[in-house]
Formats: structure tokens, C-alpha cells, sequence
């Protein structure tokens, strides 16, 4: 038997997702597209919450919809009776969007005339925070039943998502959910994180994010 | 829960490896995985058993070296190693600062080198 020897490897085992993430992330700004991974639990609000943004901002931008949640056909049905186009992924049971997938899904829409697509990723905490998906903003949703405690459990996704929408806030007097507590959480993780208090349901909130959205992209149209 | 993928893209990288260092069977792969990732272990060499069947790699072991986290003191420019259970609890040993850290190592996902024959 031959003798075992030692053969340094040395790279990155995400390499390829990572690589192919930033071409994408090049050609979105190339093409003026702004592509926003929306990531959440299930059952954290990302359809309403995105129905809510869609009709304050379709008007002003041609705006899309990725939808990639393991069961949302229902989702898809509900963003095209809001008036945008969205595309379902068939994700087969994957717990994450990376960034070839994504491709396929601008390509499904013809990403070159959009000015906004959302993706709306499967709905876990962990596994969509390890992908790179090319978007340019990453925003996470938390919702009040879910406790403030989730940066604990989830540090990962909080250090890597650039905003964090607290949604269900009309549930708070039914909770002993301690904001202080949450954001203290993220001034450790990430204390450069946009935060906005919103309840999709109500309306509450919804504007400081659709306003700061628009900041952002027409920054990215410029 | 993201295991699949991983594992796949090291059995890429590997048979890479082992087809231009001529080698005909690889005992054992090294990796280096942060701690913030939430990999387990067993469902890794799992998966890596069911996909490297008929692979130079068939066999191997898969040794899974944990890196620790490190936050950097964005006041004091400290570097400190933290437990996974008390990222965003945590207090800069030097200056106790309670906030404003980035993390510096902790999500790594690396190959290291592996051990062949």
C-alpha cells in the first residue's frame, strides 16, 4: 500500500457561490436593477410586508417579485394581484437562495427593465444568511411573537443582514417582547443596521421603510 | 440544514485536488468551519459518504476543525474571542464597551488539506 501523504487544499468551499454572487451584484448595478433578499422566519409577515411596499413603490419603479418560499404559490398568486410580476422559483425543498438561482429568477422576469426586484428567500434564519444571493441590500424580518431574544440564536443572520424590519408591533402590549433588550442585542452584532418598527397590518412604520428604500435606490439609479 | 451544498462543493474541490496530484485514494479531508456556522458535523460526513460513492474520495473522513469567534473593538480596536452563546451579550474585555463589534473570524468555510494515498 502506497504511504498516505499530505496535500494542502487551501480554498474556500463557498468560493463559487461568493464569486458568482459579486458578478451578479456588478451586473445589477451595471443594468440599475436593485435587488432586495428579503429573509425571515415562515410566518413573520415577508408577503404582507411586501404587499404594503409594493403599493406604495410600484408606481414609481417597475418593480418585480422572486418568489422562492418552499410553499408560496399562494404568495405568488397574491404579489400578481398586487400589479407586479413575480416569478416562482422551484426551489425543490432547499433551504436557501444562492446566487445561480437567483439568476435564473431575474432571467425569468427579463431583469433588465426593473428598476426593484425583491426576493422573497425561504423562510429560515439560518441557512439563507451562509448564501451570498448577489442582492444589494439584505433586510430581515422579525416579528414580535418570535421574541427578543432571536439575535442570540441567530447571530449569524443579524451580522449580515443590512436592515432589520420589526413587524407585528401591533402585538406588543400581548408580549412581554422588550425592544431595549432587542436593540441591544444588535449594537453588539451589527450596530450599523437600519431598524424600522412596523406592523404590516396595520400600516404602522410602513412609510420610514418605503421612504428609506427610495433614498437607497435613487442613490443606486443615480 | 445547508449541509448538501457544502458537502457537495468540498467533493468538487477534493476530486479537483486528487486528479491533479495523482492520487488514488483520499483518506481524510481537513476543514476549517466557524463557529457561527451552524453545520453539524454528522450530517456533513453523512452526506459526504452518499455523494463521494464511486469517488476517489469514497471513504474518507471528514475532520471538522472549529474556529473560534473573534470580535474586533470598533472603540479600542481590541480583538477578543467570544462563545457563540454570548455573541450579543458581550462586553470588550479592555475598554467595556457593550456594543459597535464586527466580527473578524467565525464564518470561515475552508478546505484545509487532506490526506491521501
Amino acid at each position: 500500500m502506497n504511504e498516505i501523504k499530505l496535500i494542502e487544499i487551501k480554498e474556500e468551499i463557498l468560493s463559487d457561490n461568493d464569486l458568482f454572487a459579486q458578478e451578479l451584484r456588478r451586473k445589477l448595478k451595471e443594468n440599475k436593477t436593485f435587488v432586495v433578499n428579503l429573509m425571515s422566519s415562515p410566518g413573520a409577515g415577508k408577503t404582507t410586508l411586501l404587499l404594503q411596499t409594493i403599493a406604495v413603490l410600484k408606481d414609481k419603479y417597475k418593480t418585480g417579485v422572486i418568489e422562492a418560499d418552499i410553499d408560496s404559490m399562494v404568495d405568488a398568486e397574491k404579489i400578481r394581484e398586487a400589479g407586479v410580476e413575480s416569478v416562482q422559483l422551484r426551489t425543490g425543498g432547499f433551504c436557501h437562495l444562492d446566487s445561480q438561482m437567483v439568476r435564473q429568477g431575474l432571467e425569468a422576469l427579463g431583469s433588465d427593465d426593473f428598476d426593484l426586484v425583491f426576493i422573497e428567500n425561504v423562510g429560515n434564519l439560518v441557512c439563507p444568511a451562509e448564501f451570498d444571493t448577489g442582492a444589494i441590500k439584505n433586510v430581515m424580518i422579525l416579528s414580535v411573537p418570535e421574541g427578543d431574544d432571536k439575535p442570540l440564536k441567530y447571530p449569524l443572520m443579524f451580522s449580515t443582514s443590512d436592515v432589520l424590519i420589526i413587524n407585528k408591533t401591533d402585538m406588543l402590549s400581548l408580549s412581554d417582547f422588550n425592544m431595549d433588550t432587542l436593540y441591544g442585542h444588535i449594537s453588539r452584532l451589527n450596530p450599523k443596521m437600519e431598524i424600522f418598527e412596523v406592523s404590516a397590518k396595520t400600516g404602522r412604520g410602513i412609510t420610514a421603510w418605503t421612504d428609506w428604500l427610495t433614498r437607497q435606490m435613487s442613490d443606486f439609479l443615480k | 440544514m445547508h449541509e448538501l451544498p457544502i458537502t457537495e462543493n468540498i467533493l468538487n474541490i477534493v476530486c479537483r485536488h486528487a486528479e491533479s496530484g495523482s492520487v488514488s485514494q483520499v483518506v481524510s479531508i481537513t476543514l476549517e468551519i466557524g463557529e457561527l456556522s451552524d453545520i453539524e458535523d454528522e450530517w456533513m460526513q453523512h452526506y459526504f459518504d452518499y455523494l463521494s460513492k464511486g469517488t476517489v474520495a469514497e471513504g474518507a473522513k471528514l475532520k471538522i476543525n472549529r474556529i473560534p469567534i473573534k470580535l474586533k473593538c470598533s472603540a479600542c480596536s481590541t480583538i477578543f474571542e467570544i462563545e457563540k452563546s454570548m455573541i450579543g451579550q458581550s462586553k470588550c474585555p479592555k475598554c467595556m464597551a457593550s456594543g459597535d463589534f464586527s466580527i473578524i473570524s467565525g464564518r470561515q468555510y475552508h478546505i484545509k488539506e487532506m490526506e491521501a494515498r
